[in-house]
């Protein structure tokens, strides 16, 4: 090999390198994690937290990144207390996140006012404040896949399948046990409509924080003695609730969790009790898909593993996994029309608004059959995915249903009248979203 | 040799009663409230203003409410959340439904709201005391949070329960909804805590004030030298209960934007219980000595193993938070029962004879 030779070469690899060199140091995207670790709401919490961290360490692992954009996090305690998570919030803003997923719908109330001055998109995925799934009025929240309100209409519509038609839920007796804050409080509204629309007696009882004492709701429950139980639970008040059912003989199969009331901490306490009860989802529970071997493979194989893994596949580990993901998709969306740089709050906006997940992309994530496809526009963020149910046999979470649609000409519409009301309160105005780009 | 008042003469009663008899003192205040007013705004950052120090003022003025009730008074209570949270929905229905009325005096009103609740249940601690009006004022904390969570006309009937601050405006100034900037919120509560803060020193100095002292130390020797007991501690459960309303109120429309009756719940109540107690009995200086505990140490805790380049996972770092904030309170109430207030005043006692002491 001639010295020329050699020069040309080394010179052709400087210049192919200097730009990598030179962006090295700026190239990540910042993502807060409001956690909460410890307190009454910890057995929810831990799962969800660590199935986040794990993956966003897979995408730095496996792909360096995102298009070579390294993703950057750190978490913050919020015991799932308001204010502090106010607090966190406040701190990690000053290194310049550009989502923040706050996994309280207490404190995306709070973030909801301040996302679009701070110019930082809130995704609260499939929790929050459902009327800021209109995207007209509340440009910088996301709630996709679904919202409680199409939560509720899925799990009416699923009981009225299990009935054998949804006329043969008139009369039937059917009863929502929920947390008593603005979370549990949220499917209320949908819960009433339907029971107008199909006739069936709703009855709602209450929980106060943070869901120890539950003796009184199974009072009234024996008494009323339900045909339905649909719970909206969170922490330490699901493994109660579930405890209660199994001691006062409830039927388990007719006791359905929302999203958030069916993990494998909520339904182990109560034993061989707890056999038999269901839950709502927009995932799979498990370890089966290749994103699980993945996470095996390059995080906790690297000893980088955020818990223990054993502990993965429970439905909301999983469920952090859907999120860190879809927020991943999102960034990687908007880096299509914006380049493959640490991106504004602005642009990633942009991307969550484009986000089109199709089933090709989620089997190249490694997630085929494990969730379903999205797609979100300026007027929806809700994207309005359907719903899946799965059932405690004891061991573990299984499937129980295909992918039941919400009704969504029910929701929508309420959805768009609570938008107007909430989004007037804030003083915003409607977007035309004919003009979003 | 700087804390002298050799020199410093009385010559008018004036003098001799005013709230700072020492020149130091009265210097070391004035510029203090006026560096308050001028340096955060203009130095610190949104995190120090939104997540520190306007948390700071808010529990101030709640600490400062609950001090004159039990620690002027002697009327131990437990409902502080309870009337901060009346304090925080009558603002709000107010503001709602008046929504061209300056939002301080709907402050003012919510507080006038609040207060008359408060007497509603300070009706009881004439006949019952320390403990057991605790438990009564305890059933206050309780119903009043279950009825803001109940009965949806006082959220407007909002689907959530939840009650949001509107945009408003003082003197042309956007102070409360998304819009405002921190700094001017800031200002909102720093003036609304100064004002508040003079009123409860007069207040605590004249006839009223000696008057809840004598009931406070013994009772019936009250009663015998003409302190009428009903309307001194009615009064003093109506005084209290104003500043912990406009404190509420504050506290959702100027610190967390919107809220659910969960932000008002026993706990809450316990916290300005502990800052009273921490700060000092009876002094208006340890209200805000007492919030600033409560307030700063815990979020000086989790900032200090970060800072100093540990790791930590938050789980941990939030139980070690906790265990060295128990052991802290602990230590403080050892070295002195009296609040951080009588160490204050210790300090200053020393720094009189300092460099000469005894």
């Amino acid at each position: 090999m001639s010295v020329r030779r050699v020069i040309i070469g080394l010179l052709a690899i400087v210049v192919m390198a200097a730009p990598a060199v030179a962006s090295a140091q700026a190239k990540e995207v910042f993502i807060p994690l409001l956690v909460y670790r410890t307190g009454p709401y910890a057995p929810s919490g831990i799962p969800i937290a660590n199935g986040f961290v794990d993956y966003f360490s897979l995408v730095n692992e496996r792909d360096g990144g995102l298009n070579g954009v390294k993703l950057a996090w750190e978490e913050c305690e919020t015991q799932y207390d308001t204010k502090q998570g106010v607090e966190c919030y406040e701190r990690l803003k000053a290194k310049g996140p550009v989502v923040v997923n706050p996994y309280s719908t207490g404190i995306t109330y709070q973030l909801i006012p301040k996302a679009p001055v701070d110019k930082l998109v809130v995704f609260s995925m499939g929790y929050g404040m459902t009327a800021a799934a209109d995207g007209r009025w509340f440009p910088w929240v996301f709630s996709f896949p679904t919202t409680y309100w199409s939560q509720a209409s899925a799990v009416i519509r699923y009981i009225g399948q299990q009935e054998g038609g949804m006329d043969k839920l008139k009369g039937k007796k059917i009863a929502h046990i929920f947390h008593n804050s603005p979370y549990g409080k949220e499917a209320n509204p949908t819960l009433e409509t339907l029971s107008k629309q199909l006739g069936f007696d709703l009855t709602l009882l209450a929980v106060d924080h943070p869901g120890q004492e539950q003796k009184s709701t199974w009072l009234q429950v024996r008494r009323l003695n339900p045909d339905w139980i649909f719970m909206s639970g969170w922490g330490v008040m699901n493994q109660v609730a579930v405890k209660e059912a199994a001691s006062i003989g409830y039927k388990m199969d007719h006791f359905i969790g929302n999203w958030w009331s069916a993990n494998d901490s909520d339904v182990v306490p109560a034993g061989e009790g707890a056999k038999g009860y269901k839950g709502a989802t927009f995932h799979a529970p498990g370890t089966s898909f290749k994103v699980h071997q993945d996470i095996v493979k390059f995080v906790y194989d690297k000893g980088k593993g955020s818990g223990k893994k054993e502990e993965m596949g429970s439905p909301l580990y999983n469920r952090g996994i859907v999120n860190a993901m879809l927020s991943a998709e999102a960034i990687r969306t908007a880096m299509t029309k914006f380049g493959n740089k640490p991106l504004t709050g602005e642009q990633v906006r942009w991307g969550f608004e484009n986000l089109n997940l199709t089933e090709k992309r989620l089997e190249e994530l490694g997630m085929k059959g494990f969730t379903h496809p999205i797609k979100v526009t300026c007027e929806d963020h809700e994207g309005n995915g359907p719903v899946l149910f799965q059932q405690w046999d004891g061991k573990k979470w299984s499937l129980v249903s295909d992918w039941i649609p919400t009704m969504r000409e029910v929701v929508r519409p309420k959805i768009e009248e609570a938008a107007i009301q909430e989004g007037k309160k804030l003083g915003y105005e409607m977007r035309d979203c004919s003009k979003a780009g | 040799m700087i804390y002298r008042e050799a020199g410093q003469f009385k010559t008018s009663y004036a003098s001799d009663q005013a709230i700072f008899p020492i020149a130091q003192d009265r210097w070391v205040v004035v510029l203090a409230v006026l560096a308050a007013f001028l340096v955060p705004p203009l130095v610190a950052n949104e995190y120090w203003l939104q997540a520190i120090l306007i948390p700071f003022l808010i529990y101030s003025l709640a600490a400062l409410g609950l001090n004159l009730l039990t620690g002027y008074a002697g009327q131990l209570s437990l409902g502080t959340g309870g009337f901060m949270a009346v304090g925080a929905y009558a603002a709000f229905k107010l503001t709602t439904a008046f929504p061209g009325v300056n939002i301080l005096i709907v402050f003012l009103i919510a507080g006038i709201v609040a207060a008359a609740v408060g007497l509603l249940f300070g009706i009881p601690s004439l006949r019952i005391k320390g403990f057991y009006l605790a438990v009564a004022t305890l059933a206050a904390q309780f119903f009043l949070v279950w009825l803001f969570n109940k009965v949806a006309w006082f959220s407007n009937y909002a689907s959530s329960g939840t009650i949001t601050a509107p945009p408003r405006t003082v003197f042309g100034v956007m102070v409360t909804g998304p819009g405002a900037t921190a700094s001017a919120r800031y200002v909102t509560a720093l003036a609304l805590v100064a004002v508040f803060a003079l009123a409860a020193k007069n207040l605590v100095r004249g006839r009223v004030g000696r008057s809840w002292m004598a009931i406070r130390d013994r009772d019936i020797a009250a009663e015998i030298i003409g302190v009428r007991p009903l309307r001194t501690k009615l009064l003093a459960f109506g005084i209290s209960s104003f500043y912990c309303g406009v404190a509420g109120a504050e506290l959702v429309f100027l610190y967390l934007g919107s809220a659910e009756t969960l932000a008002f719940d026993v706990g809450l109540s316990f916290l300005v219980l502990f800052m009273v107690i921490i700060g000092g009995l009876g002094s208006i200086l340890g209200s805000f000595l007492g919030a600033a505990f409560i307030v700063l140490v815990p979020i000086f805790l989790t900032r200090v193993p970060r800072s100093v380049g540990l790791d930590l996972p938050v789980a941990l770092q939030k139980q070690i938070e906790l265990m060295v904030f128990g052991a802290l309170i602990i230590f403080f109430l050892i070295v002195e029962p009296n609040g951080l207030a009588r160490l204050w005043q210790i300090t200053k006692e020393k720094l009189r004879l300092w460099p000469f002491p005894h």
